[in-house]
């Protein structure tokens, strides 16, 4: 019997997963894409973390203990892993958030094929979305097995750093999204990196104390994303972190990341729904 | 199996109402101060195929994309299938196939895959995508490259897999944006036939083109769009005996061309326009025209006498002058 006949048609068009949501299968294409394409990923979510907490930790780490002993009351690798998550998944998430949005607004325009679907310019966002938080879990989790590893895990709450991390991601996400939806080429990613991600990466407390900075960039430093995300991922896989501070940390980062989406929904509105 | 089967021999039974599939009214489409249509009705009915011709920036596209419901409509009103975009895109999109301008392809998957991926979009189950998209290969002659990614696909390949992708969600309603330009004749020969077939199904078509021989093979009705406006619709040969004679006169006189050689041939038929290289005569008696051009004791260097085509139409309605 053909497929596209009467019969089975009408058995067809009904949904087969009645009140399931759309966005779901807008993060279905990109899991199937990811599927035939994962492998230019492993670089970033696996050997990058390895080679810095190698390089980083060990390395430089023994010349910091050398002379310091402790940094924050631990040896400089268990101080520096924690940071590290967070940044790495500043890095993807703002890696994800950049090129691959702007690619399927202008160049491969896989939003715009969505579009011609049942998905809404809403489905396509939450779909994309939700993919780029399940790249951070695989990314945070990988991190934080490969800290284990290394043995650098003091906290029976560390498996917690996992959502943290993710949390951390979602908040350079979510405004990246935004951002990347209103851009008309891909030049402004490369100046959102220079002065905005990398000086983040530098100074968010992920390397040193950021006590160590001059007062008023130590001001600078508690209004970023990245330094909540840091303070927490390390609190969390040290362990003596406070209930004030994680909450004020989590609040922080939760209110950019619902800032950062309610952005992103009102600029993929104004590129999309034209 | 003969591609002509692919959709099965049961094709769809017009609507016994004959309730049109597309209705608008004053439909009107602005980008801030531009206003790229500007006011149009039209209606389309089931089984129907219709066209949409027109300069480049005519406002074809915004109409197609109002009418596809990817695009909100600024003032009017549309029906599609009977209901409002505003309201039921979503249900709307899933009983309508669409062909944008430009592809939209993932080149980075297969021919196959790409196909798998769209039919998720309308949320239909795997096992009933893989039957269609298989069939609907063999329907576009695709069926050797399935396993290919799309990026080595040529230009015309891509066209038929994007009809094929468009067919996945087996629509009632074929929306098309210019979906020949840029390819070979073979490619568009092609194409055109693919889609004689899904018209004899009773899939409805929507085309945009600016190719005349286009809108002539494909189109029952057609919109002459200028500005933003409708400057005549119609049938195609409808069309021709409104706007233009039965036959033209074309007469070349190269670069001998005599003075007020223009002014003297003023008058001898209905309609006559200069160009830089030729004057066109528009008389529904070619011959007796050319007889008299002789009579005048003019000599052109060549002559040619040929029937009325749409381009005559679309030249006279919407001008010479290249709009950009």
């Amino acid at each position: 019997m053909s497929a596209l006949g009467g019969t089975v048609t009408a058995a067809a068009r009904a949904p087969s997963h009645l009140g399931r949501p759309r966005w779901l299968r807008s993060l279905a294409y990109w899991a199937y894409r990811y599927k035939r394409t994962w492998r230019g990923s492993i670089t970033t979510s696996f050997l990058y973390p390895v080679i810095y907490l190698a390089a980083l930790g060990v390395g430089l780490g023994s010349l910091v203990n050398h002379h310091v002993h402790t940094v924050s009351g631990v040896g400089y690798l268990e101080f520096l892993a924690p940071g590290l998550l967070a940044s790495t998944a500043m890095q993807v998430g703002a890696d994800e958030a950049m090129y691959p949005v702007m690619d399927a607004i202008k160049w491969g325009r896989t939003y715009l094929a969505m579009l011609a679907t049942p998905l809404t310019v809403r489905d396509v966002l939450r779909g994309h979305l939700a993919w780029i938080t399940f790249r951070l879990v695989t990314v945070c989790a990988i991190y934080l097995a490969i800290m284990e590893a290394f043995g650098t895990l003091r906290s029976g709450l560390a498996v917690l750093a996992i959502p943290a991390g993710v949390l951390a991601g979602l908040a350079f996400v979510a405004p990246i999204m935004a951002f990347a939806g209103a851009q008309q080429n891909d030049r402004g990613f490369s100046a959102l990196y220079r002065f905005g991600l990398i000086p983040l990466f530098l100074f968010s407390g992920t390397f040193f104390p950021i006590s160590q900075l001059p007062r008023w960039l130590q001001f600078v430093a508690w209004a970023t994303p990245l330094y909540h995300g840091v303070a927490l991922c390390r609190g969390l896989a040290l362990g003596g972190l406070g209930v004030g501070p994680a909450v004020v940390h989590t609040a922080y980062l939760v209110v950019v990341v619902g800032i950062g989406y309610w952005l992103a929904t009102r600029s993929y509105a104004k590129r999309l729904e034209i | 199996m003969d591609p002509s089967d692919a959709f099965g021999a049961t094709s769809r039974v017009p609507a016994a109402d004959g309730e049109p599939l597309v209705v608008a009214s004053g439909l009107v489409k602005r980008f801030g101060e531009f206003v790229a249509v500007d006011g149009v009705d039209f209606s389309i009915g089931r089984g129907e195929s219709y066209g949409f011709l027109g300069p480049n920036g005519a406002g074809k596209t915004s109409t197609m994309r109002m009418i596809a419901c990817m695009s909100p409509v600024s003032a009017g009103t549309l029906r599609v299938l009977g209901r409002d975009p505003d309201r039921d895109g979503p249900e709307i999109r899933s009983r309508i196939g669409v062909v944008p301008q430009e592809d939209t392809l993932d080149l980075e998957l297969t021919v196959l895959d790409n196909l798998l991926v769209y039919g998720r979009y309308f949320d239909l189950p795997r096992r009933v995508i893989r039957e269609r998209a298989e069939e609907l290969l063999d329907f576009v002659q695709l069926t050797e490259r399935a396993r290919d990614r799309v990026e080595s696909l040529s230009g015309g390949m891509k066209r038929r897999l994007t009809i094929a992708r468009s067919l996945v969600s087996d629509p009632e309603l074929l929306i098309l944006d210019e979906p020949t330009t840029g390819l070979d004749p073979q490619a568009r020969h092609l194409l055109w036939d693919r889609l004689y077939r899904l018209r004899r199904r009773g899939v409805t078509l929507v085309i945009t083109t600016h190719y005349m021989d286009e809108a002539e093979q494909l189109c029952e009705r057609l919109a002459v769009m200028d500005r933003g406006r409708f400057a005549a619709e119609g049938a195609p040969r409808d069309l021709i005996a409104k706007y233009s004679t039965r036959e033209v006169v074309e007469l070349r006189f190269g670069a001998t061309e005599p003075a007020g050689v223009a002014a003297a041939l003023e008058g001898l038929a209905q309609r006559r326009e200069v160009l830089p290289d030729r004057v066109l005569l528009y008389s529904d008696d070619g011959d007796a025209t050319l007889g008299e051009v002789h009579r005048l004791g003019l000599t052109p260097e060549s002559t040619l006498v040929r029937r009325s085509s749409l381009e005559d139409v679309f030249l006279h309605l919407t001008g010479r002058t290249l709009v950009e």
